[in-house]
């Protein structure tokens, strides 16, 4: 296949999402200005400006008309996907991280980072229809979980939240209380920081990538772990096919091998494994840089790739991938 | 990519002395119109456009672009609307030669693990490792070991020789119990006895050429018998040289002979240049003969 390359940013990409038509395509870097994308051609639609810091993490509401983007300026801020106007910021008293619509974009839930004293917290605020009407006001707020929380999602149905960070435990909240339902334990859940986390399409299952070198698939209900994909580097991101039943995952590199490796060389890799089997298919090479973001599109039919060199590569599947029998 | 060629406006109609620099852009009617030749089977989109360069040339600019279809979407009625958005932000005052996008001009491939069991890469084994370029092979004759050391240099010099290097016959380095006094060789034979002697004339030199006769293996392609000739005079008269050649190809087929005048010369030549990196390959000189003891 022939990726169409984007370099739009000048800094890392943190986080990539397509909409869910899978017409667009959202990319946050750390150099401010989260950009979206056509997604059938790598074409530039349009940037928010307004951030003064490095943008971790965005979501777009169902109808594309709403995009909440979380940033290092400690803010989070609400846009019209169209125009690219500011509609309402979230200030915090700390670096924003994570950010996710619920299912009906009413409600969103943002994490925060440990800040000068302050504990990691993740907090749910509620959209209003009208941004007139938008308020600050944290509809939950949950304190507890020692070190950064890199990722919280909403579970099926808007129950619960799922959040997983730096002390490697993934942890299930009750939606409405704010109480711990579930939380891994050492010996079956990661040994290293969480640094990425992917919902599949029903909300079933979800993936998640460690720096401990491996992906593990854990059911969302249950938090029992389904599979485990092995890596030989930490990883960065992760990705769950919608259509076939295949897995991405993207990593960086080890501290050891910094200097050793050719970075010109493109030779960092997003590899797909198989959901079930746990055996690699491949890997796709190209990026000049560790990848730190990854998406599918809501169709099966491509996928785009964020690296730290600053790029996004979009690779629209040749027919042969459909057609892989392992 | 743009074609540009540049010609003198034909004023023929107009007297150029009475035009005016800025009236340039008023001679936008002498330009043939633009011709789009749409994507043809292969996708290729040919513009031609007319116009007017800062010097007054006119200069046709030829665009060629290849329309590639990369895949069909069904695309809803949203995401259609969507495509005709205006830009915003730093988009705002994009043109269409913007290098943003660009599709890749290497084909990426989703590249299948080797199922283990099939070749690897060749890992370099023996111990011998990456050769530099440009490096000579340390042989040793003794131990024959390659890359670690010369002979000369060599730690299991007592030890018995493999059989196939040549053992030089006046001083040989016998298993370690042979004393060092030279009891237990074979007794001292004078030259003139050694294999018979030129006792008679011609032939028998030419006999003896035959049994001097050294065989010359892993030439390079363009060795020739001027080479091995220059090669091994050194050593002594050579009488004959023959290197043997391809006929279809004309390159060498690797191995050749030196026929020697004298025998020892032959004998120091194998002892010297067995093991000689010439031309990039490691050369192996021997006894053209199973080895006359």
């Amino acid at each position: 296949m022939r990726p169409i390359l984007m370099k739009g940013h000048e800094r890392p990409l943190t986080f990539l999402k397509y909409n869910r038509e899978g017409d667009l395509l959202f990319s946050c870097a750390k150099d401010h200005t989260p950009t979206v994308w056509f997604a059938d051609d790598g074409e530039r639609l349009g940037t928010y400006r307004g951030h003064n810091g490095a943008v971790w993490c965005c979501d777009v509401s169902r109808d594309s008309t709403r995009l909440v983007t979380g940033s290092a300026d400690q803010s989070v801020k609400l846009w019209d996907v169209q125009t690219g106007t500011q509609l309402y910021t979230f200030n915090f008293n700390s670096p924003a991280r994570s950010v996710d619509f619920s299912v009906g974009d009413k409600l969103v839930v943002i994490t925060t980072d440990p800040f000068m004293g302050n504990p990691s917290t993740i907090q749910v605020k509620r959209i209003a229809r009208d941004p007139a009407d938008q308020t600050s006001d944290s509809v939950l707020t949950i304190k507890g979980p020692q070190g950064r929380i890199n990722r919280a999602v909403w579970g099926p149905l808007n129950k619960t939240i799922i959040s997983a960070g730096e002390d490697s435990i993934i942890r299930i909240w009750d939606a409405e209380t704010g109480n711990l339902l579930k939380e891994t334990d050492k010996e079956s859940g990661h040994q290293k920081t969480i640094s990425s986390l992917c919902m599949s399409a029903d909300k079933s299952h979800f993936l998640t990538g460690s720096a401990d070198k491996s992906a593990k698939l854990w059911d969302s209900r249950s938090l029992t772990l389904l599979k485990t994909y092995q890596m030989d580097r930490p990883v960065n991101a992760v990705a769950i096919s919608p259509l076939l039943d295949h897995v991405v995952i993207g990593g960086g590199q080890e501290a050891v091998n910094v200097t050793m490796t050719d970075r010109r060389a493109g030779k960092f890799e997003a590899k797909f494994y198989h959901k079930i089997l746990q055996d690699e298919i491949g890997g796709v090479k190209g990026h000049f840089g560790p990848i730190n973001a990854l998406a599918f599109n809501p169709d099966g039919r491509s996928f785009s790739s964020g690296g730290e060199d600053g790029y996004v590569r979009l690779h629209h599947f040749d027919p042969e991938y459909f057609s892989i029998r392992m | 990519m743009a074609a540009v060629e540049s010609a003198r406006p034909q004023a023929a109609k107009l007297r150029w002395g009475e035009l005016e620099e800025d009236d340039a852009g008023d001679l936008d009617f002498l330009l043939p119109p633009r011709v789009v030749e749409g994507p043809d089977e292969n996708g290729i989109k040919k513009t031609t456009e007319y116009r007017f360069d800062e010097d007054g040339n006119k200069v046709k600019v030829t665009t060629t672009t290849r329309v590639r279809k990369l895949g069909k979407a069904r695309v809803s009625k949203k995401a259609k609307e969507r495509r005709n958005w205006a830009k915003f932000g730093d988009a705002v005052h994009e043109d269409v030669g913007s290098r943003l996008t660009m599709v890749s001009t290497e084909e990426i491939l989703l590249e299948r693990p080797r199922a283990p069991g099939t070749k690897e890469e060749p890992s370099v084994s023996e111990g011998l490792g990456p050769v530099q370029p440009g490096a000579v092979l340390m042989v040793c004759r003794t131990c024959g070991k390659k890359g670690d050391h010369w002979t000369s240099k060599c730690p299991y010099k007592d030890l018995a020789q493999p059989p196939e290097t040549f053992v030089e016959r006046p001083s040989t380095a016998d298993a370690a119990s042979a004393a060092p006094g030279g009891a237990g060789r074979s007794a001292y034979v004078p030259p003139s006895m050694r294999g018979g002697g030129e006792r008679t004339g011609t032939e028998m030199s030419r006999r003896r050429n035959d049994e001097n006769s050294v065989r010359v293996t892993n030439l390079s392609e363009d060795t020739r018998e001027p080479d091995l000739l220059e090669l091994f005079r050194t050593f002594g008269p050579v009488s004959r040289v023959y290197v043997a050649i391809d006929q279809k190809t004309g390159m060498s087929r690797g191995f050749g002979f030196v026929n020697f005048v004298h025998r020892e010369d032959a004998e120091r030549a194998i002892n010297k240049l067995n093991g000689y990196g010439y031309d990039n390959l490691i050369l192996r000189v021997e006894w053209a003969t199973p080895r006359p003891n």
